[in-house]
């Protein structure tokens, strides 16, 4: 399974998530985001740079507990709380964030 | 729900080469997503798992090492070192990760995750526990 972009195939897995993480682009991004049926926008890209900093940083995708208590730090409340980013990413902040930033599933989502 | 137990988390092997303490950590990251009381124990080779500058490009695996940092998100806090397990491996605190995290009772403020105990001390923290998992 495989997403193409400008002529090159990227492999994920059953789910959507990236194989290699390496392989990941802001057009891969935007195609993943294409089959969740998203349309990126500020709002989206701003959560999903967040966990790619966050995933560099720790190596380790975040449960969306500790998502929402780290961007109430660095963003304020009005963006570190469950229904904005529901709202943002109705299937799961940390399944579909997570998706379009090429990290892996976050380790005990279910 | 039941009431939170008291997890400790024992880590006796070195961080690559085998896969324990890889997943002890994942069980970890797992279990405080649970919002369960979870503290880790680092004895024998397992205080490897904590030490600085690990690099494992040449083994090819990835270096799960700054998760460790990550855990105070998680609601880790308590990361016991046995002394003696240092000692006999010419290490001293100094040699570890800066491993922090923010006390929600104290204005956020940054504090130290790891404590540096003695034998007779770790057994008190094992004593103190619910649940005690070896890896």
């Amino acid at each position: 399974m495989a997403y193409e972009v400008n002529g090159t195939t990227v492999e994920h897995d059953e789910e959507g998530y990236l194989t290699d993480l390496n392989d990941w682009s802001e057009q891969i991004a935007l195609e993943i985001a294409k089959n969740q049926q998203l349309e990126m926008n500020e709002e989206r890209w701003e959560v999903v740079n967040f966990l790619r900093n966050y995933y560099d940083e720790y190596q380790v995708a975040p449960a969306v507990r500790v998502l929402t208590k780290a961007l109430a730090k660095t963003m304020g409340p009005e963006k570190g709380n469950n229904k904005y980013l529901y709202e943002l990413f109705p299937y799961g902040p940390a399944k579909q964030a997570c998706m379009i930033a090429g990290l892996p599933k976050p380790t005990g989502c279910v | 729900m039941s009431e939170a137990k008291k997890f400790l988390y024992v880590n006796r092997k070195a961080p690559y080469g085998t896969i324990y303490a890889l997943e002890s950590l994942e069980v970890v990251l797992i279990g405080a997503a649970f919002d369960q009381h979870v503290s880790l124990a680092f004895v024998d080779d397992g205080v490897f798992q904590i030490a600085k500058g690990q690099d494992t490009k040449s083994l090819g695996v990835k270096n799960f090492s700054p998760t460790y940092r990550a855990l105070g998100d998680y609601g880790v806090t308590k990361f016991y070192v046995e002394k003696d397990s240092l000692d006999e491996r010419g290490l001293s605190a100094d040699d570890l990760m800066e491993i922090t995290y923010e006390d929600e009772n104290d204005g956020f403020a940054e504090k130290p995750s790891i404590i540096v105990v003695t034998k007779a001390e770790m057994a008190e923290v094992m004593r103190d526990q619910d649940v005690i998992l070896s890896f």
